[in-house]
């Protein structure tokens, strides 16, 4: 359902239908190829050992009789990378394979090639690894507390420090203690979002060849190959000419294949060693282990507003626990606070958040990366604000609107902002007004909002470069080829450049061809993350088509003797817009253009704008040209006797800026609201302490343990597309991938508040948490329907009360 | 290492292969890394997710958990199987128009699962869909699309099967 904000986006005959992608037939009939897929002549297996204990050093490693086994091929360890890597380059903290402490139970020690899986798999049982245990940290709280008496997970940098804390971010901005002051209700509360991961289904593969002579290929599941490229040759101690990345499609990642992995530099090394290509596919353990997963975030918030319902002062302070690398960690640690400034007016808001290490697999980024945590906690605490001073929730939220135009109190930009369309469409399409406080007692309904960055605004490693190019060729046959760097992930990035391109060249879609996933021959996009690519990569096609167009259009103009702007290219022809009877084939077109200018090729990139930030240290972060923004409306039923939720019904209207695609915009939606949900009702990534078996060892690394939703567990999904058609988007779009997350799970919350009168302030809204959250307020006589706002007014000004567990 | 190897007897596609495989091998395994059929997907190796989906006489089977031997004497349809030499089937036609197939790692165990539901029924109801794909994990799109290509593929097979005595039943 389209909302009428179109008569400003511009006239389109491609852009905005609901088309084919370029690789769904591919897909549909099983000739797609993914990495696992690929297998070369002459390959070996590898196979990487791993750590048994959360927390040892390495005393020796003795491969001898693995090496002596018929069929190895090759063993190395951390030894033979002895170089660290890490996404940020600030933070590099990881071997390929540890060299000598391990961090967490999985930790890769030693890799093997042999001439098949199973030799591989015999031969790391003949690795003798000798370790000496050391005490582990497991609790965030205790790394936190830690005073050096036992080792911490990483040396501290200065002397003095404690070497588990990997980043402190401390921002204020506005007077809090003001904002207090002048706050008719201050709602105060703990909130706790456990782990979870992202649960690709395609696992984590690399293929690795040494061409003998000082090539390097290494074919990879990444949704990062051009980071990928130079983290290789860095480690491998390669010039960045010698090594190309191809990336086959990708069966999934959300996040979770958004870094260097130690399968990736290990093909590389054993190919190198051994001059035969060398494959390693994770095992689906492997997965679970490698992880890279949401952060579990230990939040408190205390959160002021007057009894109109303004917001007057918002303060909190994050316990994020990473785990055993620094990943991406640095980023999320500014995430956690940075990106919750929009889409509600703040006056003052201060966050401090603390990231440590723990012995456990790294977090990193997850669909949302970093604000979906702090998105819970603050949309929970919005509705206890607007209970207590008598206001419906949505009308709370629109009251807070921060508008469109403006800077955030942290200083973002923000541009277009279609979030009070969202916030009517949910309501109206819900029937909010019939339900809200009105279902009967167990069924409920609750609302919550958000925004999320189109792409970061700078580089994961400082330059001045295009963040996206492509390049694009025409020619005599009518059919354009696409050059593109960008990762198909399953978002659509291949059919968008591709529409884009039949779009402007006015050829038809099926004449498009997209070469894609090989450094060697596209230009660099950074990669799929952070929700970059359609507002980064459309705008390089435009950009690149646009060139060629007008080389087509003015040669057809000479011949034709009318002016360039009134050709049009669109439908295979060009056509003389004052009277379309005159036209040709666009086969005709391109052979005039190439007749006039020679060979027809044209690149084209994008690049942020660089004023969008304040200046202060960590200001760029969260910067992004353009913010999504979203509204969901959930539908709860809970069982008070066994504690499980079910999630009937969401409903979602997301800002997308203009819907390039409906239908893959709609499924960007869905899997969202999906994967909130999941997180909501199901997911934990969680790992055993000392009391529940053996400490650090992951609790269910497998996907029927770890439980997430199957046909029957996933509600009934309505997607509602509100179009605000951005002024630097292309043709007005921003993102759809992972803004439509976050406010599944406050949405869920808040309706479970509806349905019983219980707050569960942790995740996930299990049957045990539930259940235990029911019996407190069944002891304290609190199980009951709440009142509707306004029905039993109260002095809401002597209230400040404590809320949460 | 040597493994014990055995030669099989498999019909695949309709096609009749024999091979040596080593004796432990799954029929996913042979499908993949012997005859080359990649379409099916290995997910989990341990029968939890259902991208390893294919039809064995006429059921949806996880090949991950089929010793190969016991595929020997059966029909096994893979989603390279199910479309002809007229086109795609319409239930892969349907996953590309409704956009049912994100990263499509899950798509060819979810086709064989829902082929075999449409050869019981040409006219399933959402949750007789449900049922049907409970066992293929997808991870990208909230089912919603798959449900909506399933739907719109039953209504085609059916007017196809009535206008022009086409017959997409797969066996």
């Amino acid at each position: 359902m389209n909302q009428d904000f179109t008569e400003t986006a511009p006239a389109t005959t491609v852009i905005g239908s609901g088309m084919r992608k370029v690789d769904g037939l591919e897909k549909s009939t099983g000739r797609a190829v993914y990495t696992d897929d690929v297998t070369l002549p002459g390959m070996l297996h590898g196979k990487i050992l791993r750590s048994p204990h959360p927390h040892a050093r390495i005393l020796s490693i003795d491969t001898s009789r693995a090496e002596a086994l018929e069929g190895v091929h090759a063993v190395i360890t951390g030894r033979d990378m002895p170089i660290q890597y890490g996404i940020i380059p600030w933070t590099q903290d990881e071997y390929p394979l540890c060299v000598d402490r391990v961090r967490y139970i999985g930790d890769g020690v030693a890799a093997v090639a042999a001439i098949d899986e199973d030799t591989a798999i015999e031969a790391l049982s003949l690795i003798g690894v000798e370790y000496q245990e050391l005490p582990a940290f497991l609790d965030p709280h205790l790394a936190l507390q830690a005073d050096g008496s036992t080792p911490y997970v990483h040396d501290p940098r200065k002397e003095g420090w404690n070497g588990n804390i990997t980043k402190v971010v401390e921002l204020e901005f506005g007077d809090i203690e003001a904002g207090m002051e002048k706050a008719d209700v201050v709602v105060e509360g703990d909130y706790f979002f456990e782990g979870t991961t992202h649960a690709a289904i395609e696992p984590h593969c690399a293929i690795g060849q040494w061409d003998g002579v000082g090539r390097l290929t290494v074919w990879s599941t990444t949704q990062v190959p051009h980071y990928l490229h130079r983290e290789l040759a860095r480690v491998l101690e390669l010039d960045q000419a010698q090594v190309r990345v191809l990336q086959p499609l990708v069966g999934g990642a959300f996040g979770g294949k958004s870094e260097p992995f130690d399968l990736e530099f290990c093909v590389g090394k054993l190919s190198m060693k051994t001059g035969r290509p060398v494959k390693i596919l994770y095992t689906r353990e492997e997965v679970f282990y490698s992880h890279r997963g949401r952060h579990p975030f230990h939040m408190h918030y205390r959160t002021g507003a007057t009894k109109d319902g303004k917001l007057s002062s918002i303060d909190a302070k994050i316990l994020l626990d990473g785990g055993a690398y620094a990943s991406f960690g640095l980023v999320t640690t500014y995430y956690s606070g940075q990106l919750l400034c929009a889409p509600y007016e703040m006056p003052a808001y201060r966050f401090d958040s603390t990231r440590v290490y723990t012995n456990k697999p790294a977090c990193g980024p997850k669909r949302g990366h970093g604000s979906v945590q702090p998105r819970f906690a603050f949309e929970v605490q919005i509705d206890k604000l607007a209970e207590k001073v008598e206001l419906d929730p949505i009308e709370f939220r629109r009251r807070n609107f921060i508008g469109e135009n403006t800077r955030t109190i942290n200083e973002l930009r923000v541009t277009s902002n279609g979030f009070l369309k969202c916030l009517s469409s949910v309501e109206t399409a819900s029937a909010w007004e019939d339900k809200f406080r009105s279902l009967p007692f167990g069924r409920g309904i609750g609302i919550a909002g958000s925004t999320y960055i189109s792409g970061t605004n700078y580089p994961i490693y400082p330059n001045e470069m295009p963040q996206s190019a492509v390049q694009m060729q025409i020619d005599r046959s009518g059919r354009v080829a696409v050059f593109s760097g960008a990762s198909e992930i399953g978002q659509g990035c291949d059919s968008v450049v591709a529409y884009i391109a039949a779009e402007e060249l006015g050829v038809p879609l099926e004449w498009v061809r997209v070469l894609r996933g090989d450094t060697d021959f596209t230009p660099v996009d950074l990669g799929a993350y952070s929700s970059r690519v359609t507002f980064m990569l459309g705008n390089a096609a435009i950009d690149a088509a646009t060139r060629l167009r007008r080389l087509v259009q003015g040669s057809v103009s000479k011949s034709w003797g009318v002016k360039s702007s009134e050709v049009l290219l669109s439908g295979g022809l060009a056509l003389w817009a004052q009277d379309t009877s005159k036209h040709m084939p666009i086969a005709e077109a391109f052979n005039l253009a190439e007749a006039e200018h020679g060979t027809l090729g044209a690149t084209g990139w994008y690049n942020t704008p660089k004023d969008v930030h304040g200046e202060y240290r960590g200001g760029t972060i969260g910067a992004s040209p353009a913010y999504s923004f979203t509204a969901h409306v959930a539908e709860v039923d809970v069982d008070i006797e066994t504690g499980v939720v079910e999630v009937r019904k969401i409903w979602i209207a997301h800002d997308c800026g203009r819907a390039l695609n409906p239908v893959l915009v709609e499924g960007q939606m869905e899997g969202s609201a999906y994967m909130g949900a999941a997180e909501a009702i199901m997911e934990e990534q969680i790992f055993k302490d000392v009391d529940h078996g053996r400490a650090g060892l992951h609790n269910a690394p497998s996907l029927l343990d770890y439980r997430i939703p199957t046909s029957l567990d996933t509600p009934e999904l309505e997607s509602l597309i509100v179009e605000s058609i951005d002024p630097e988007g292309p043709y007005g779009a921003k993102e759809a991938g992972e803004g439509p997350l976050h406010p599944s799970i406050p949405a869920i919350a808040n309706a479970i508040y509806d349905a019983i009168g219980v707050r569960v302030d942790r995740l996930p809204f299990s049957p045990p948490n539930v259940w235990r959250a029911i019996q407190r307020a069944r002891d304290e006589g609190k199980l009951s329907k709440p009142a509707m706002p306004g029905v039993t007014p109260r002095d809401i000004t002597s209230e400040t009360a404590r809320e949460g567990q | 290492m040597s493994n014990m190897t055995e030669v099989v007897r498999l019909r695949v596609n309709g096609d009749i292969y024999e091979v040596g495989v080593p004796t432990h091998y799954t029929l996913l395994e042979t499908l993949r890394y012997v005859l080359a059929l990649t379409g099916s997907k290995q997910g989990c190796d341990k029968g939890d997710c259902g991208a390893c989906t294919v039809i064995l006489d006429g059921a949806p089977t996880l090949a991950c958990l089929t010793p190969v031997w016991e595929a020997e004497g059966s029909d096994v349809i893979t989603v390279e199987g199910l479309a002809g030499p007229e086109g795609p089937h319409p239930l892969q036609d349907e996953f590309d128009l409704n956009g049912a197939a994100q990263c499509g790692f899950c798509t060819p165990g979810i086709l064989c699962s829902a082929a075999v539901l449409l050869n019981k029924t040409s006219n399933p109801t959402r949750l007789e869909i449900q049922e049907a794909l409970a066992g293929n994990l997808c991870r990208c799109t909230g089912y919603a699309k798959i449900y909506d290509a399933v739907e719109a593929a039953a209504i085609r097979i059916k007017e196809r099967k009535e206008e022009g005595g086409q017959n997409d039943e797969v066996s």
